[in-house]
């Protein structure tokens, strides 16, 4: 995701660890380099170089006598001011008193409106609500069709009427919520150049016709400086209530979002990362500065999997984690779920270190079928006391899963390296030292 | 719409680009004053407000101070000639003029062009505008529905197609898109068609798997006729910042782009980044899209592009 810009980052800091002073010079150079990294990343010029001035303000004026290295207080100070620009809380879809609540969602063409659309409406099907989505692109050609194909995929009810212009379609749309006993309504709108006069009058139109509980502005996540222009001009018009990054399952760094928040102020609210339809997560401009700074985004793949793990095994596990216990049966647990959260490859991306995976290497699912194969021919206690594993007991195990005496001894291997990241863990080493020099099943 | 009225949509879209880069820099400049760091570092940031990148502009700006000093020009009032020089020469070949037909097609039928690109850039826009632009020049078009995968992609590409006066190939959602391809260059050669633009699914490049899938396209379509896909055009979104760039080198690896296509210029994005990418890779930038309409599509004009950049 924030990748690439984690890497130049930390290409940056680096040449700080180390370094006994903090001097004007070499927070110069380190500044000079982390306003290339922004450049890079496509956050607007001006915001860079307000975020530069307010870094090196802060880092001179600070104590050089305390505890912690030069190279620490940089990045703390980094980090601090880069969550100062994203925000500092996340904030939530507001609904209104009485039903039904009402979401608009425009931005310009191309950036991800109607399967932004789709996403929430399954996002909030999930949570209980019962939405109705509204087709209010009249100009895009198949736009409806579209719509209407998605809305087919999540079971998710579809007003639409052809012939009838935007603003009496979206007040259609809410009336007809009110009738059908549905809870919250989701207009998607045609994309529309903040230039041209005529298409943001429409919007505006639609705006008032239906008094929206929130407007969420949907941005490109590859946006370049232009960012704040459309931004500042949406904003004009509809005042919105927050903003989505989508396409974030690209490499693109993602400065757009920080250039947005520093121009109209208005929150993050999700990052749209993917086709599917539940590639759809809740924005944290906290974890977004972390992961910027390369050191993951823990808490979102955390959160993910406690939507998976049901809670009483997710108890037990954090208990087993904090007495550093991890046997081979919460191993094979904790295989079963991560493979529930989605395709390895998507979650890896999460664990901090693990963005490093090289271009182009895939996961290997076939292997992780093995080990799971693997376990399961292992007795209980085998499982629980991984030391009883003796030359004759791991050939009656390959035996049994249909693998080799080599798969059993490299996923041994694996184990104890997962126990030794595990028993960091517990520690309170932090995740991004354990996983070093852990290895994943990969392939090619 | 007339020839008239497109030549005025394109220097209306080209006009604010250059009020962006040229009228700021001029706006800087005191006749008489000289050429300083500070406006020099001006200039630098207003490449990389048009989304140039921080290199290139950099690169622009040593340019432009190695040549004063050669040169002696101390005073700020050649700026704008500098600068337009640099420009231009960070600009590759291809279309140095508008004088040849950017729509002829070499001798051999069909022509086949392979259109590709990230989500949502406007490909299949693109390829509604390109075919209309054939069949205007009087040549048989058919299109290839090789988007199997987003919902509605076929309804949308036959709306095009239907506007255009093309022909449509297409199979149903999920099918495979080499063979929608594969079917459209055969049914092609069997109808005696000049052009197929084959119109695929939008994909990060960095999906490998995606990328794999349009790589087999390109394959088969060539297995098909040897020699296709003559063209292979990767449309970019004038909004797009510095990861174009990477856009660039991932599908020109995977199936070797041929030239570029910068649409939605209509906007106010500046799409400085294609100087970057046609200067890296050395292709040119073929058409730009300034509209939602099926003339929306210009030839693109490399000389009047840079001159419209900077042009004070
Ligand atoms: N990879 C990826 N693709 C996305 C994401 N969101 C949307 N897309 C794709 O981007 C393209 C455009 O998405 P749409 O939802 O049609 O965009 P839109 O804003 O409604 O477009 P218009 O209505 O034409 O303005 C489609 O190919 C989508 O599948 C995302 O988060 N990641
Ligand atoms: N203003 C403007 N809008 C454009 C231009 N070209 C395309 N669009 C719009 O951009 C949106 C996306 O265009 P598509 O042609 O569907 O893009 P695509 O690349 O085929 O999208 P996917 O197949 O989903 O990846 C549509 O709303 C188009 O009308 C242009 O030159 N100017
Ligand atoms: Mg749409
Ligand atoms: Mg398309």
């Amino acid at each position: 995701m924030f990748d690439e810009l984690s890497r130049k980052l930390e290409g940056a800091l680096k040449r700080l660890r180390g370094q006994g002073k903090i001097s004007e010079a070499n927070i110069g150079e380190t500044l000079r380099e982390v306003r290339r990294v922004l450049l890079d990343a496509d956050v607007n010029y001006k915001v860079a170089k307000k975020f530069i001035d307010d870094v090196q303000a802060k880092a001179l004026g600070q104590d050089v006598l305390t505890s912690i290295t030069p190279g620490q207080l940089i990045v703390k100070l980094i980090h601090d001011e880069l969550v100062a620009l994203l925000g500092t809380s996340a904030a939530p879809v507001t609904f209104g008193a009485t039903p039904p609540s009402v979401i608009l969602v425009a931005g310009l063409q191309g950036s991800g409106k109607t399967t932004l659309s789709a996403k929430l409406a399954l996002y909030f099907k999930k949570r209980g609500h019962h939405p109705l989505l509204v087709a209010a692109d009249t100009y895009r050609p198949a736009a409806v069709e579209q719509l209407r194909t998605l809305a087919g995929q999540i079971d998710v009810p579809l007003y639409e009427e052809a012939g009838e212009n935007a603003v009496a379609l979206a007040r259609g749309g809410v009336i007809h919520a009110r009738q059908n006993a549905r809870d919250l309504v989701i207009v998607d709108t045609a994309g529309r150049l903040h230039v041209d006069e005529e298409m943001m009058k429409e919007v505006e139109a639609i705006k008032k016709a239906i008094s929206p509980n929130e407007i969420l502005f949907v941005v490109d996540a590859m946006t370049g400086q232009d960012a704040v222009n459309t931004a500042r001009a949406f904003h004009e018009r509809l005042n919105f209530d927050g903003a989505v990054l989508t396409k974030m399952d690209g490499d693109a760094r993602g400065g757009a979002a920080l250039s947005l928040r520093a121009t109209v102020g208005k929150p993050i609210k999700f990052l749209s990362a993917g086709e599917k339809l539940d590639a759809l997560e809740v924005f944290h401009p906290d974890r977004l500065a972390s992961r910027i700074l390369g050191m993951g985004d823990i808490v979102t793949l955390v959160e993910k999997a406690q939507e998976q793990l049901d809670g009483e095994k997710a108890v037990k596990l954090e208990a087993k984690l904090r007495k550093s216990q991890f046997t081979l049966e919460d191993f094979l647990d904790q295989l079963q779920e991560v493979r529930k959260m989605g395709p390895l490859s998507q979650v890896m991306g999460m664990i901090p270190g693990m963005n490093r995976l090289p271009a182009g290497a895939t996961v290997d699912e076939g292997a992780l079928t093995r080990i799971e194969a693997i376990i399961r021919s292992m007795t209980f206690e085998e499982r629980r006391k991984p030391q009883l594993l003796n030359g004759s007991r791991r050939k009656r195990i390959a035996v049994g899963s249909g693998t080799t005496v080599q798969d059993v001894n490299r996923l041994m291997k694996q184990y104890e390296q997962m126990q030794k990241m595990v028993r960091t863990l517990g520690k309170g080493g932090g995740m991004r030292n354990a996983m070093r020099g852990m290895k994943f099943p990969a392939g090619n | 719409m007339g020839l008239r009225d497109r030549i005025g949509r394109l220097k209306e879209g080209l006009t604010r680009t250059r009020e962006g880069l040229m009228g700021k820099i001029a706006r800087l400049v005191i006749p008489g004053g000289a050429i300083d760091e500070a406006l020099l570092a001006r200039v630098e940031e207003i490449l990389i407000a048009g989304d140039v990148g921080a290199d290139v502009s950099a690169a622009i700006v040593a340019a432009i101070r190695e040549r004063a000093q050669k040169e002696r020009a101390s005073d700020a009032g050649v700026l704008p000639t500098l600068v337009r020089d640099e420009i231009r020469r960070q600009f590759v070949p291809g279309d140095e003029g508008g004088e040849s037909d950017p729509f002829h097609l070499p001798p051999g039928r069909p022509f086949v062009i392979l259109v590709v690109g990230i989500n949502g850039v406007g490909k299949t826009t693109t390829v509604g505008k390109l075919s209309a632009a054939y069949v205007q020049a009087g040549k048989k078009v058919m299109v290839a529905a090789a988007d199997t995968f987003r919902a509605a992609a076929n309804e949308q590409l036959e709306i095009w197609a239907r506007r255009a006066g093309a022909e449509i190939v297409r199979q149903g959602p999920g099918a495979d898109p080499a063979a929608v391809a594969y079917d459209a260059v055969s049914a092609a050669q069997a109808r005696g068609t000049d052009v197929v633009i084959i119109d695929t699914a939008g994909r990060l490049h960095t999906k490998v798997n995606l990328m794999e899938e349009l790589k087999k396209i390109s394959r088969v379509v060539q297995k098909s006729l040897p020699g296709a896909p003559h063209e292979v055009f990767l449309v970019i979104d004038a909004s797009t910042g510095q990861n174009a760039m990477q856009q660039a080198r991932q599908f020109g690896a995977a199936v070797g782009v041929t030239g570029l296509i910068l649409t939605k210029v209509d906007g106010t994005a500046k799409g400085g980044i294609v100087l970057s990418i046609s200067r890296e890779m050395n292709i040119p930038v073929r058409f730009i899209g300034v509209g939602e309409g099926i003339d929306d599509l210009q030839p693109f004009d490399g000389k009047a592009f840079v001159e419209a950049l900077i042009a004070s």
